[in-house]
């Protein structure tokens, strides 16, 4: 065990899976959300030349999505050095 | 020197790099052929990675999918690039730090279970066979037009390519040589995309080009939107509009959901995360996959807005009355050739039109889209001897990484693992090159004959990594009390469901495959998000009445959880 103690590890953990929660979160609400169920209600809305709910689909989930995993690599990283479980 | 020299010339050297490449990174032992030893730096791994995953069919076909159904097409975009959210948040860290080689090694240790390990063991062949018979016949495909060989003597050259440096050079080897077919296949993609952009919207980045006004015929902003023009041909011409879309929202919604939650569970994006040095690594390997996917996968929806409107605008000439079949731009002559376009003129004008309705008069198949780019945009002959190189780039690239999967389940999950425990590294290592090489003649086998349900295929290989193999994985991390019954009772679950739901609408009654006989209105394309719901379900409920998992299986679950203490991937 690299833990102090078994609670830092459940804390660790709680702290990881908020982390992954909120991220998901906004996964969800883009694809799912903008892409999908509310795609006819953001169409109405100009976005460039685009309506912007094709464009989340076609173009704008896609570049949320690579954001994400790149957060999500720098603030699991600084969570493993807060509990000292980095390699 | 013409297109046909030129063409040999492109693909010829591409080969000798790709041999070469093999040579020189050959495996000498398991562990350097299952995952390459371990030591693969994560931007370099998530180059192969997208190699490994864009296959011929997202260079050859996505692009002309989206162009022929417009927003319906998203499902794909969105579908095949949001799984490597679900694979980095969910699973790669985890999965590299428990630090074995193959998905069935995950499950067959984390439920403590040889009946878990074989159900693992059969999805991920049979996953794998599914898609490389489509590999083989992309091979063969881009051989028979630019290189006016037979499509199966284009086969056999692929399958020989592919046999050496597989079996060669294992995952070491097909690791570096996706590398240098990353590049190949990107710069021939984008070239012919940037070059449609300009030529249409004066736009260098086909992602802004597509959402810019179109230039009239004397190169000044024509005030009209791309997509609204593009709009309005789909409506004139009766189809439905290129942004609406005509499937209905549920199914929409599934088939994307079951596209991302398969992407996360297929085995040979998976294992690619085995072969990076460390936990960090891996979790930025996978941004890095998805960094060089996302280039493709935002200038593919581009590219198949603008060949719609450059391919009406040919084809139906500016007024929209039809342009004499004579006059006809070269690309369809060319492709009238292999099959692919179809002109029958039916009002006997000699003018082709091309509409929804029943005066149609041209047939083209939506396969031409992408490789046809270069020709309809007027560009030199190396774009096209590059097309041809881009292309099997894809395929090769593909077929490589499915094979090794193959290989690795028949000679580590099932022999090793299963039937022969004492086997020495070196015999291993052997049956896994005999391994891949009967994969090999078999994908070329199906790469020449093809089966008419390859298409029907590739849902079930989706369905069945998101009803099976991501549940049981994903539990597998997140859940310490998740039993080898409630595991096992999940996927079967979730695989019988899927399976027979697909089997009866594809193959068993073809002719009931319309939306008012599906299940909540869901398509077999999305009825594998279904079987995920119906796997999580049935494993949570039986795990709740059976036995506790067993100690050490326990605190091997807490110690994936963090990343201290990763070796290099273990010798076994």
């Amino acid at each position: 065990m690299s833990f102090e103690s078994a609670d830092t590890a459940k804390e660790y953990w709680n702290e990881n899976i908020k982390l992954v929660i909120s991220l998901l979160t906004v996964w969800a609400a883009v694809s799912f959300g903008c892409g999908i169920l509310f795609v006819d209600f953001l169409n109405e809305i100009q976005f460039m030349g685009f309506k912007l709910g094709f464009w989340f689909a076609q173009q704008g989930a896609i570049y949320v999505f690579l954001i994400l995993i790149f957060v999500y690599v720098k603030k699991a990283n600084k969570l493993d050095e807060k509990y000292g479980v980095d390699e | 020197m013409d297109v046909q020299m030129l063409t040999y010339l492109v693909v010829g050297i591409t080969f000798a790099v790709y041999i070469g490449i093999a040579i020189k990174t050959r495996a000498g032992s398991t562990k350097e052929f299952y995952v390459a030893g371990g030591g693969v730096p994560p931007v370099l791994n998530g180059m192969a990675t997208a190699a490994d995953w864009m296959s011929a069919a997202s260079f050859i076909s996505l692009a002309g999918i989206v162009s022929f159904v417009g927003y319906d097409g998203s499902v794909y975009l969105m579908g095949w690039t949001g799984g490597y959210v679900l694979l980095a948040l969910l699973m790669v860290p985890y999965l590299r730090k428990f630090g074995k080689f193959t998905v069935p090694d995950f499950i067959g240790d984390r439920y403590y279970s040889q009946a878990a390990r074989t159900v693992a063991v059969v999805c991920a062949i049979f996953i794998s066979f599914t898609y490389i018979a489509g590999q083989m016949r992309g091979v063969g495909v881009v051989f028979s037009r630019f290189l006016e060989v037979e499509v199966d003597t284009g086969v056999y050259i692929g399958m020989c390519v592919v046999f050496f440096y597989a079996v060669l050079g294992g995952m070491k080897g097909i690791t570096y040589t996706q590398v240098a077919q990353y590049c190949v296949m990107i710069f021939a993609f984008m070239v012919p995309a940037i070059f449609l952009s300009v030529m249409m919207t004066g736009h260098i980045f086909p992602q802004l080009g597509f959402g810019a006004e179109v230039l009239d015929a004397t190169g000044n902003s024509s005030g009209v939107y791309l997509l609204d023009k593009l709009d309005g041909l789909s409506t004139e011409l009766g189809f439905a509009q290129y942004t609406e879309g005509s499937k209905s929202m549920i199914d929409v919604f599934f088939i994307c959901g079951a596209l991302m939650f398969g992407t996360a569970g297929l085995p040979h994006v998976i294992v690619r995360f085995f072969t990076v040095p460390t936990v960090k690594a891996s979790r930025s390997s996978a941004g890095w996959t998805l960094l060089f996917i996302a280039i493709m996968y935002t200038t593919i929806p581009a590219l198949a807005a603008f060949s719609r409107v450059n391919m009406i605008e040919t084809v139906n000439g500016a007024d929209g009355k039809g342009v004499s079949h004579e006059q006809a731009p070269s690309w369809v002559k060319n492709w009238e050739k292999t099959g692919l376009v179809k002109f029958e003129d039916k009002n006997g004008d000699g003018k082709m039109l091309y509409t929804k309705g029943a005066e149609n008069e041209m047939k083209i198949d939506r396969d031409i889209i992408v490789l046809a780019t270069p020709e309809m945009a007027n560009l030199p002959a190396w774009v096209i001897a590059l097309m041809a190189a881009g292309g099997l780039a894809a395929a090769l690239s593909t077929s490589a990484g499915l094979l090794l999967v193959i290989s690795t389940s028949v000679s580590h999950d099932l022999l090793k693992k299963n039937l022969m425990p004492n086997i020495s590294d070196k015999k291993e290592l052997m049956y896994a090159r005999l391994a891949s090489g009967v994969g090999v003649v078999m994908a070329g086998y199906f790469g020449i004959n093809p089966p008419g349900f390859v298409a029907a295929v590739v849902a079930i290989a989706f369905g069945l990594a998101a009803s099976s193999l991501f549940p049981a994985i994903t539990m597998g991390i997140f859940s310490k009390k998740m039993n080898k019954e409630g595991a096992i009772a999940g996927m079967l679950a979730g695989l019988l469901f899927t399976t027979v739901y697909i089997v009866y609408f594809k193959f068993v009654n073809p002719s009931a495959n319309v939306s008012d006989n599906w299940l909540f209105g869901i398509s077999p394309e999305g009825i594998g998000m279904l079987g995920m719901v119906i796997n999580f379900a049935v494993a949570m409920a039986v795990c709740k009445v059976t036995a506790a998992t067993p100690q050490s299986v326990v605190d091997m679950v807490e110690s994936i959880r963090f990343p201290k203490g990763a070796g290099g991937a273990q010798d076994h």
